[in-house]
Formats: C-alpha cells, structure tokens, sequence
C-alpha cells in the first residue's frame, strides 16, 4: 500500500502528462504482482467496493476523535475523507501496513459486519498517505488527473508495446492483470483476445491543407458529413455488448439504450450523438449524457442517443480491416438493410463532381449537427492510429469573439511562474445603463510561448487586485477568440457557455471599448 | 505571597505581552523600552527596541537582518542563566524551533510562568533541542493547533526529495525554505541522509548560512544560484525563499520540480494553491500532539495561547480541566511561511 499511496501521492500534485508518465511507468517496473494489477485496475476504473464508507467511517471516528476537533478541521481541510485521514489518531508503532492487493482481496470476500474493523485495522497501519490513499481507493474515485488511457499509455513505454497493442487486448484482460504483465515484461505471451467484444484501435484524420484540397480528385475520394458528436466503437462478439470511446475507454453503461441494439457479430465505427425525431440535438445535449457510469430513465427519454454508422470492421467474425473503405462501405449498408437495427443509421455519402461543388453544398447545409465534411480514400485499407493521405477532415472556419481580458491566473507545472490562464468578459449595460464586462469565458491556449511572456508582462504592469493567485486587470486588453460553438448556461453569470474557446489572436492594437457586446454572443447560440 | 491571578501581573497592551513587575515585554511591536526576545523570525524580533535581552545567537540573526535596526543596547543571557531584571528572575531555556529560539522563564514571588515564543519537540540537527520547563502558567504558540496536524519523520520528507530527484535527474529540485532554520535544518538533513552535492541558494538565504556556520553548525558545500548555467543545475537542489520558487526567479532553472518544505503541506489543498509539485511536511513548529503533550508535561494549571487556531487548543485545554485564554496578539496569523 506504501507504494501505492506513494504514487497517488506524486501523481495528484504533477501537473505534466510526460512526469505522470514517468512516475506510473516507474510504478510498475518496481511493484510486484499482483499489487501493480490492482494499481492499475484502480486507475482505470476498475474496481468498484459497495460499501457504506461514510457511515462505517462516521461510526469508526465517534469513539476516537472529539467532534469539536473534528468539525473546526474539516472545516479547515475543506475534504472529509482528507481530514479522517490526518486526524486519525497515529500509532506510534506500525508494524504490518497491509498490501495493495491484501486490502482489495479481503474487502471482496468480507462479509458487511467484519469490514468496519478491517478498515479500522488498516487505518491504525497506514500513516497519513497511506489512509488518504486506501479512503481514496474504497471511494472507487482516485482523482489524480490520470485518465485510462494514460495508465495505458505508461504500460506501453515501460513495456515498449505499441499502445495499440495494449489496447485491442485490454477489455480480455481483468484485475489484477497477470497475463497483461506476463506479457507486457516478456515473461508470457500475448493475452488471447479470442471471441471476446475488444477495442480495435480506431483510425484517425487529418485536418486537411489547402494544397491538399485543391489535389482532392473525387475519383479517389467520398465525402461524408462530419457530425459533431464523439467517435464510438461498438462491439458485439462473443455474447459481449460494448461501447467504446475512441481512446477505448468502455462507456456501455451509460448507453444502455444503444448498446442493446446492436446485433451480434459486429464491429462498428460512428458518431455518438443525441438525435430527437429524426435531428441531431447539439453538441451540448449529449454533453449531458457523457462522463457518467450510468444514467437514469428520465435522461434516457429526454435525451435518446443514436450511432450514425460510417464504417465497419468485423461482420460474422470476418475481419474487415485490410478491405478497400469502398467495400466495407458497401458491407456495412447490405447489413444495416438486412438487420434494420434500432438507433443507427448510415451516415449519407455525398455526390460530388468537384471541390467547388462541395463547398457550395457545404454553404448550403442549415442541418445542425455538421461541423464539417470528411474526404475519405476509396481503397483506404482501415489502419490503426493517424495515418497519412487517407482521411481528412475539413471543418469550417471557428465562430470568433473580440472579449477583453479580465483576470489572469497562475498556469501549473512549467507555468507556473507565468499568469496563463485568461478570463475574458464582453460587453453590456448594467443596472444604471452603463456599460459594464460580465466574463464569458476562460481559455489558456492559442498563443505563442514568446506571446505568453509578453502577456505575462502585461498582467504584472495592469494589475489592480488580486486574490490569491488571480489578478485582476485593468479592462484595457483585447483578445480575438475562437470557439466551435455557444451554448445557453445556467452556471455562468453571462448566461452563456462557450465550447473549446482559445485566444486566436491578441489585439494590442484594438481599444477595449470596441470589443464586442454579449448580445452578439448570444446571437450565436445554437438552441 | 504567591499572586492569585497572573493577569495581575502579566498583561497584554498595545505593544504585545508585558511583565509589570520586571519592566519588559517580550517580543513586542518596535519601540519597547525593555524587550525580552524569544527568536530571530521577523515576526518575533522586531526592530527599535531600546533595549533587547536574547541569547547570542538570536542577537546575531537580528543584527544581521536589521543592522543598526535591531536595538540601541542589547544584553546576551545564555541558554540557564538566570538573571535579576526587576523584581522578577528570568531564564532562557532551549525551545527547539531555530537557532538560539528560547523559552522565557520568569519567576516572582514564587509563581513560576513559561513563555514558549515558537517551539518544536521533534529532533534538529541545528540547533538544541527543547526543554521541557515545569511552570504554572504556560503561554504557548498554536500555530499547528488543529488535530489534522501530525507532522511526521522529517528523514522521511527528506528521502520523499532525494527519491524525486532520482526520478527526475533532468529537472532542478527548487525547495521553498524559510531563511532563519528551516533552510539550515533542510541542508542538514539532506547532509545527514548522505547528499554530499553542493547545494545552491537563492541570494536572500546565504547570510543566514553563514550566521550558521559561524556558530558551529555545519552545512557543507553551498552554492549561489545567483549566476549559475542552467544546464549545470539539471539534478541539482536548490533552495530559495517560498516567494521565489514559482515566480520569475524560478525562470533561471531547468524545468523545476517546486517543493515546499512546511508544516502547512500537511494539508493537501494548501500545497495546491502555491502550484507545489512535491509538498515537504517539515515544520518548525510543535504540532498537534506536540502542543498538547508540551501542556500536560508543563503541569500549569492556566494555559494562555498566543497565535495561530487558538479555538481548538482552548477546546482541548478547557476538556482537560484547566484554565485557557486566548491572547489574540497580533500580527503573529500565518508564521512558517
């Protein structure tokens, strides 16, 4: 458990993904199985323990900790299961810490009534790390900024497998792992992936150039719409139903209702989204459906998810993958025919004799829905990763906004010296008619790093309050920028949301009084 | 006769925490007449006095950071030596926190009360360790009073650094330090788990090594990261001011890895608000178990607390039947910084 705690020690206070690698890649040279299986299963998510923490903790703390103390820390802690941790009385002596794994075995062959004195027992072995980690672990939420497919990605460098590799056999593996291991340091062979439903690594687009679109012939090429919803893989072999996102993350849980129509046999590619009588809802709608383990009947009918087909892999068992896109493309729609399965359609193919012609059907699109087109390869093989000249995406050009900058924070990890993180705000009358900044969004990316240190200069020299690490600035500097989409938002006090806003463009030149207003944001929601 | 109550004699005024029947006050705002000071910190030694009393060596670190400041005249009491000031008999004992820090024993008409200034119990390799004094009012410090404060081994903070730079032998490891103490005690304990590298200082922190040295404390090879190549400072600890270790200064190392060597890393949110990477839970100060163990073996029977969560550790004091009292000095809120 000592290394354990140790690692989600480093981990939640490193900010950079190359360092998070290091310290997990590092974690599993050094750690034994099977506790390293267990390790990882925790951080991916795997490991789920039904118990009624808070009151077996409540119960556990009665007779140890005066509840005046206990009430003025967590009051300072600001976390409760933080400040059992701390505040658990130390025994001077701690002479068997238990181990990783000992601590997941028991908990699932303990009986209800024997785990409050296991738990009590382990705590009086932990130090202050140590109990913070195991509350963590029995919470079944880690939140150490480490997502599955970062641990993935730390087993592929420690082990020099290809990450591809490791994810096609992750979902026939389970905790703790010691076929993966086995393998993955070269004592074993490679887990059979079998009948089971796994991930096939997907295959990725560029974003197109305009010398390489003006080289588009539609001999070689289709288009499709791109539709803005998240790429899924979904799966159904071996009596195995399952969703994968397109880091192979398994989100079948919260898409129960897509996931039961899909008829055995298959492995498909398409776009996730929230369709409502035959449209496509916004980007936002599916937001609501996203990041949750399961989901509730209310949402399942107010926000019906849908798979818009566009390629598939596996048909009976038959692997697709090495086939022209034309010809899958050609299995894909006699099998859709055949099976009409529910909640999926085939995403059109669309007719074209020239790129001009495209982009007039383009312009001419009022669907919501498309960001953009994709121009495939006709004898585009389906090749794992981003390979080059076969898929492209073209997007249209972002929605932009002159704001005007209002706060400035600390950045983390390497920038942490510089203020990088930007709050911009937009015009609009206040209470007595003049015009006051009300924030409209937050954005640490788009500029040059020779670009930061000029505005982190500026930040320092209009300065007007701050507030821990937030300073507030003089209204006096103008960013341009660029954002996919905006959405009404009951959080923010503009009553707006921005989606993936960055700053395109500093506008040293540009007064702030001639930055833009809210209204001409709002003008821009998609409702 | 022994006096009933000690307020009679011991009272707070603007000033700070005065001894009617000696004349003095001890670690007052600047301007006293009479001072008795407990420790070298900015917020305990201030400057102005007409008069200061103080062990030798935290009448050098005054002088070395307020020069002519410090005092017009000054008088060294070592560490049992009881002297005659007033009516009253004081007596500096060895309080733990840093260099030359002191316990203030004033004895009159047979009632004996300890001012701890700012102490810690666990062991330092920079200075003597404390010493516990038997008394009947014991005014103590609370800057760690809250039972979420255990701070454990500081070997094992120590080894937590050492193991990091191993792992990251491209990166500089900048320490965040405060200058009088914990910056000597962090050297001294990287000396004792066997780092031998030349260790490089912020320039805010090489006077108050050499204060150090001078008084016998080793510390070994020490740099200035003043002028230093960056390249040559890749695996290398460095220490610096906690002002500096995430603000421009800190743009001279190679990708830093910030640590912050306090008791406040305890606590995790605190750690993250400063942008620390590696957090150092090492403190000068005594912490929870400390602070009420220090009050039990005292054996007073009243206990007054200067500064810090005062609410917690009157609780505590009040629970264990004896008399408690907040004496909300101020200017004394976040110390260990």
């Amino acid at each position: 458990m000592k290394a354990f705690a140790e690692l989600l020690d480093r981990l939640s206070y490193t900010p950079s993904r190359n360092d998070k690698l290091r310290l997990l890649a590092d974690y599993f040279a050094a750690t034994p199985d099977p506790d390293r299986g267990y390790a990882l299963a925790a951080l991916t998510d795997g490991l789920f323990f039904r118990l009624p923490l808070r009151r077996i903790l409540s119960d556990l703390l009665g007779p140890r900790v005066d509840p005046v103390l206990f009430d003025l820390s967590r009051d300072y802690v600001g976390d409760t299961a933080e400040t059992i941790a701390l505040i658990w009385p130390a025994k001077t002596r701690r002479e068997h810490p238990p181990r990783l794994a000992t601590v997941v075995q028991t908990l699932q062959s303990a009986l209800a009534m024997e785990v409050p004195t296991l738990l009590a027992n382990w705590l009086d072995q932990l130090d202050a790390t140590g109990r913070w980690a195991l509350l963590k672990l029995l919470t079944g939420a880690l939140r150490v900024g480490v997502s599955a497919r970062l641990a993935k990605t730390a087993l592929a460098e420690w082990s020099g497998r290809p990450l591809s590799d490791i994810e096609e056999v992750w979902h026939c593996v389970d905790p703790p792992y010691l076929a993966l291991f086995a393998w993955l340091s070269g004592n074993g062979a490679r887990p059979e992936v079998g009948a089971r439903a796994s991930f096939k690594p997907l295959m990725l687009s560029h974003q197109i150039e305009d010398k390489e679109l003006a080289l588009i012939d539609p001999k070689d090429f289709v288009a499709e719409w791109k539709w803005d919803g998240i790429r899924v893989q979904a799966a159904h072999q071996g009596g195995e139903r399952r969703l994968f996102s397109r880091t192979g993350d398994d989100i079948s849980g919260a898409f129960p209702d897509v996931v039961e129509g899909i008829p055995d046999g298959v492995v498909l590619d398409g776009e996730l989204l929230v369709v409502r009588g035959g449209d496509v809802a916004p980007f936002n709608d599916l937001q609501q459906r996203l990041n949750r383990k399961s989901v509730t009947p209310a949402m399942l009918k107010s926000h019906p998810a849908h798979i818009r087909l566009y390629d598939m892999l596996f048909e009976g068992g038959e692997d697709l993958r090495d086939m022209p896109f034309i010809e899958r493309r050609a299995r894909l729609e006699a099998w859709h025919a055949a099976s009409m399965p529910a909640r999926t359609d085939v995403s059109g193919i669309i007719d074209f004799a020239s790129v001009a012609e495209l982009e007039r059907l383009w312009a001419g699109a009022r669907e919501t829905g498309i960001e953009g087109l994709m121009l495939k390869r006709r004898d585009s093989p389906y090749i794992a990763g981003r390979p080059k000249g076969h898929w492209y995406k073209w997007k249209r050009a972002p929605l932009t906004l002159d704001a005007v900058l209002m706060y400035a924070q600390r950045g983390s990890g390497k920038r942490s010296s510089y203020y990088s993180d930007y709050t911009f705000g937009a015009w609009r009358n206040g209470e007595g008619g003049e015009p006051e900044l009300v924030p409209v969004g937050k954005s640490y990316f788009g500029f040059t790093d020779e670009e930061l240190k000029e505005l982190d200069r500026w930040v320092r020299n209009h300065t007007v309050d701050s507030f821990g690490p937030v300073r507030q600035v003089e209204p006096k500097l103008v960013f341009e920028v660029a954002f996919d989409s905006v959405h009404r938002s009951t959080r923010h006090k503009s009553g707006v949301a921005m989606r993936f806003p960055r700053i395109h463009r500093i506008r040293w030149d540009k007064p702030a009084a001639e930055a833009d207003r809210l209204e001409t944001l709002a003008a821009m929601i998609v409702e | 006769m022994r006096p009933e109550r000690f307020d009679s004699w011991l009272t707070v005024d603007a000033k700070g925490l005065y001894c009617r029947p000696g004349g003095f006050h001890i670690d007052p705002y600047g301007g006293a007449k009479r001072a008795v000071i407990t420790h070298g910190h900015s917020d305990h030694a201030r400057p102005g006095h007409q008069h200061v009393l103080a062990t030798r060596e935290t009448l050098a670190a005054m002088q070395s950071r307020l020069g002519s400041a410090a005092s017009r005249g000054t008088q060294t009491a070592a560490y049992g030596e009881s002297l005659q000031i007033g009516e009253v008999t004081v007596t500096l004992l060895p309080a733990g926190h840093v260099l030359g820090s002191a316990q203030v024993l004033i004895e009159w008409k047979g009632a004996r009360a300890v001012v701890s200034g700012d102490y810690k119990r666990s062991a330092d390799p920079t200075c003597p360790g404390f010493e516990l004094v038997p008394c009947d009012l014991f005014v103590t410090e609370a800057t760690f009073a809250l039972p979420v404060f255990q701070h454990g081994d500081a070997t094992e903070e120590v080894e937590k650094l050492l193991k990091s730079r191993a792992q990251f032998p491209e990166r500089a490891h900048v320490v965040g330090v405060y200058g009088l103490g914990k910056c000597q005690r962090v050297i001294a304990l990287l000396r004792d788990a066997g780092y031998e590298r030349p260790i490089y200082l912020h320039g805010a922190l090489i006077e108050c090594c050499a204060l150090y040295e001078s008084f016998g404390v080793r510390l070994g090879a020490l740099k200035s990261a003043t002028g230093a190549k960056r390249e040559e400072m890749k695996g290398e600890i460095v220490l610096a001011p906690p002002s500096a270790i995430a603000d421009r200064w800190s743009r001279r190392l190679p990708d830093p890895v910030t640590a912050f060597a306090s008791g406040w890393m305890r606590v995790r949110a605190r750690a993250r608000q400063q942008g620390i990477e590696l957090p150092l839970v090492i403190s000068d100060h005594a912490d929870w178990n400390e602070l009420t163990a220090t009050i039990a073996e005292t054996g007073a029977e009243e206990v007054w607390v200067t500064h810090g969560r005062e609410d917690a550790l009157l609780h505590h004091i009040q629970s264990t039947g004896r008399k408690g009292r907040a004496l909300a000095l101020i200017g004394r809120e976040d110390e260990d910084q």
